[in-house]
């Protein structure tokens, strides 16, 4: 549970920068000349390096120091990102994964990668080598910087970020290292120092003036010495010449100039005083402020970053369960209560457990984005393994699903989008001779869709081939010949175990497993897959999942003595039953919703129970994906807070009931499973409309 | 069943007029009867849900497994909720009670096997027969009743996912 290996952390925190790694080298590979991505590309390497070092896992530091060295002449300009480089530096990224996963395991082939990175990078330098970097080195005195064989004093100025001492930044070092590239002479600029008063200890206010003697351009060397810092900190770099050798003094007094100049605008606003005759004050405190929102600014990436174990979560979603029962307990009593004072308290922790529930359950929401960005790395080797361009859209990435939903989704999507690109996708010349681009498109969305997320895998390939399904279906002896199937069958055959229509077994996929396991993934979710598919044209497969979740809002309503609960997502509208409908309607039962057919089922039915229903029935709509279908209910009692029980094996083949909750009353009701109710009211529809035509 | 050697630790109930002994070991608590909710399309035996200290319990009528009739409850009636095996799955269930009697030890030397032949219920479901004052407690197989695949009832295997149409 708790986290006491240091060695542990490192991985943790390696994988993630390897992450970034990846997008960063993707990322770079559709925008080669972007020097933010060649930078932060360059700070995940520098800091996996640093920490591996730290963690004492020096093969790890030794390899990525090498592989950092060879893409830093990239950083410089010296070398241009191209597909080849990329292709091995993602090799290379695996090879770190392998080093910090088996730090003691003897692991091959690092040495042919960095030989391969440095042919590479070598191979691919830009012309004009002397030139120097031109854009990682920005550098604000740019006009002032003269010929090499001018000045050979410089004047470096520059103010750390705020933030830089409490990420462990040490001034000291950083002006010993300015020494090493030439005789220094160092001046310390206390212009920004505010009040003592007001002094935040671990800001950095003071600025340094640095002359430097030295006969070569430095710009390179200093970025260097500023790598981590270079973003948020105030530099400026000049040539010296002789006449400018003036009092150090003149810079350090200018700004002081300037914040007494601010105020004077500022004053006549404080009309108590408004011939003040000293002027402090505001400016300082208003620089303070800023300074202290650019260091909430910075410190808001750590703060959402909380490493906490997944049972700790859950153990929190269970006690938030039993005290949203309890609530209600409470709510109940109130009602029936004359006690205003009951009923006050009452409300109050009905508010609070609503929030607290809805907070509970954001922590476990993950943007769907973080397993996206695999996706890209598989369609990336897939391509080059299969010799076919894609293109890979994703859309939908800060669509949130429960944590534990995410991790499962992974492997199935994987297979769906290898099948995608293996089967779906023509080759390139294929794709010309069809009259399409031969760049073939591979996309991956995910939207919400009331209390679903419906993620899917669209490709513009040829579409599922019916003849090929049918006659391999035949084969493999899953269909007779006679069997009649409705088109959706027939895509469904596809997920049957052991099932594949390549002819011929790549390494990818066609040896039939995998399209199962999909399968097999989501029902274990309660999701459901839609494949649709056009000839020529593409497929489309659609996996719809419950938004999961422990806590839900339902709606209740009453079918003959039981009450069962509705997910109040999947409700659309409630109508009555109209009277004599089942007289008129001679078995087919279809309500007229505002123009659109909408079919019914009884509850009553669905449940086997006897006798007849009340008087005035009423119709819940609900609607999954595509279908909707209506419930038809004794009454609807209202809305209440869900919170999911699983059955127990002995009742989860029960298909209408996705599990179970307990009421304020303490007695339990069971959850409709409204997917499955709308598939069988849509099944109903087909076999009817099918009768009918 | 029981660590001890010589003897059984069961908690002893009555159903019907057959006295039925559990092993004390798997009960966690004895319950007065509480609102069960029905479960629709559910088998007969598990027709039921509870509430158990904010859990949701699968509640079982072992009646149903042994062919007995299954009078309205009483102020006998009782709910035992225990510990078993589902599948190998360790799960809480509570079963109905007619009425719930002692904690007994029955001497182990005592147990019999069930007889292939002339008991009116089915075999399988019978771990032992064991005896005590002069008469006879059934001690059942809460495994096997409880096998979610076989060992269900004739009438209630029918009634088992009715499609809803």
């Amino acid at each position: 549970m708790n986290i006491s290996d240091p060695s542990e952390t490192f991985r943790q925190e390696a994988r993630e920068l390897l992450d970034q790694l990846e997008a960063g080298l993707l990322d770079l590979e559709q925008d080669p000349s972007n020097d933010d991505l060649i930078n932060s590309t360059f700070r995940a390497l520098h800091t996996i390096k640093g920490s591996g070092a730290m963690f004492g896992f020096t093969a790890v530091a030794e390899f990525v120091h090498e592989f950092e060295t060879a893409f830093d002449r990239v950083r410089k300009g010296q070398s241009k990102a191209n597909t080849a480089l990329i292709g091995v530096a993602l090799d290379a990224k695996d090879h770190i994964h392998l080093l910090i996963e088996n730090p003691d395991a003897p692991i091959d082939g690092g040495a042919e990668i960095l030989v391969q990175l440095r042919a590479i990078v070598d191979g691919a330098a830009v012309d004009g080598h002397g030139e120097a970097a031109p854009a990682p080195a920005v550098v604000a005195a740019e006009p002032a910087k003269p010929a090499d064989t001018g000045a050979k004093r410089w004047r470096l100025t520059f103010y750390l970020p705020n933030d830089a001492l409490i990420y462990g930044t040490n001034p000291e070092l950083l002006l010993k290292e300015l020494a090493g590239i030439g005789p220094t002479t160092v001046l310390a600029l206390t212009d920004r120092i505010p009040d003592l008063d007001i002094i935040d200890p671990e800001v950095s206010y003071i600025g340094w003036q640095v002359d430097i003697e030295t006969s070569e351009d430095p710009t390179a060397a200093i970025d260097d010495v500023f790598l981590f810092l270079r973003d948020n900190m105030e530099l400026t770099l000049a040539a010296v010449t002789a006449d400018a050798v003036a009092p150090l003094t003149a810079g350090a007094v200018a700004p002081v100039i300037e914040a007494v100049a601010a105020p004077v605008v500022m004053a006549p606003a404080d009309d108590a005083m408004p011939e003040a005759p000293f002027v402090p004050e505001p400016p300082v405190a208003k620089k303070a402020k800023k300074a202290k929102a650019e260091k909430a600014e910075a410190e808001k990436p750590a703060a959402t970053s909380l490493r906490v174990p997944a049972e700790r979560l859950d153990e929190l979603m269970d006690r938030v369960g039993e005290l949203v029962i309890a609530q209600a307990r409470l709510s109940q009593i109130a009602n029936s209560s004359s006690d205003t004072a009951l009923k006050t308290i009452a409300e109050e922790l009905e508010r609070l457990s609503s929030g607290l529930r809805d907070t509970t359950m954001g922590i476990r929401m993950v943007p769907i984005g973080t397993i996206f960005s695999r996706f890209r790395r598989l369609v990336h080797d897939l391509s080059g393994e299969l010799g076919k361009q894609i293109e890979f859209i994703t859309t939908g990435e800060e669509t949130e699903l429960d944590k534990t939903v995410i991790e499962r989704l992974a492997d199935p999507l994987v297979h769906l989008i290898r099948n995608s690109v293996d089967h779906g996708l023509e080759s390139a010349d294929k794709r010309v001779a069809a009259g399409k681009e031969p760049k073939g498109t591979v996309r991956l969305s995910a939207v919400y869709s009331g209390a679903e997320v419906a993620i899917s895998v669209i490709d513009d390939g040829a579409g599922l081939n019916h003849e090929r399904i049918r006659a391999k279906a035949e084969e493999n002896g899953l269909i007779t010949p006679d069997t009649k199937l409705t088109e959706q069958e027939l895509n469904h055959l596809i997920f049957a175990p052991g099932f594949s229509t390549a002819s011929e077994v790549t390494s990818l996929s066609g040896r039939g497993v995998g399209m199962d396991v999909v399968k097999r993934t989501i029902d274990g979710l309660r999701g459901t897959i839609d494949v649709a598919t056009t000839p020529g044209k593409g497929s489309v497969f659609t996996l719809r999942l419950p938004l999961t979740l422990a806590i839900i809002d339902g709606m209740l309503i009453r079918v003959g003595d039981g009450r069962y609960t509705i997910p109040l997502a999947a409700v659309e509208e409630c109508v009555e039953l109209p009277a004599g409908l089942e007289a008129s309607a001679k078995g087919r039962n279809f309500l007229d919703i505002r123009g659109s057919l909408v079919p019914y089922l009884r509850l009553r039915e669905v449940f086997g129970l006897k006798g007849e229903g009340d008087a005035h029935e009423k119709v819940v709509i609900v609607s999954s994906g595509e279908g909707r279908v209506g419930l038809v209910v004794d009454q609807i009692i209202g809305n209440n807070q869900t919170v999911i029980k699983q059955l127990s094996k002995l009742h989860s083949g029960i298909k209408s009931f996705s599990g179970a909750t307990i009421l304020g009353d303490g007695t339990v009701a069971l959850i409709l499973d409204t997917a499955h109710l709308v598939a069988s009211g849509q099944s109903y529809v087909e076999r009817n409309l099918g009768r009918a035509a | 069943m029981s660590e001890n050697q010589d003897y059984m630790t069961a908690l002893t109930i009555r159903l019907e007029d057959e006295l039925f002994a559990v092993e004390a070991s798997r009960v966690r608590e004895i319950l007065d009867l509480v609102p069960i909710t029905e479960v629709p399309s559910a088998r007969a035996f598990v027709g039921g849900l509870i509430n158990v200290r904010g859990r949701v319990v699968p509640l079982a009528d072992l009646r149903v497994m042994f062919c007995m009739e299954r009078p309205e409850p009483d102020e006998d009636t009782r709910i035992v909720v225990m510990e078993v095996d589902i599948d190998g799955e360790p799960t809480i269930a509570g079963i109905l009670a007619d009425k719930v009697h002692d904690v007994t030890d029955i001497e182990t030397a005592s147990i019999e096997e069930a007889p292939k032949v002339g008991m009116r219920w089915r075999p399988e479901f019978v771990k032992g027969i064991g005896k005590r004052n002069g008469g006879f407690i059934i001690i059942p197989d809460m495994e096997r009743i409880f096998e979610t695949s076989g060992g269900r009832s004739p009438s209630a295997a029918a009634s088992e996912e009715r499609p809803a149409s």
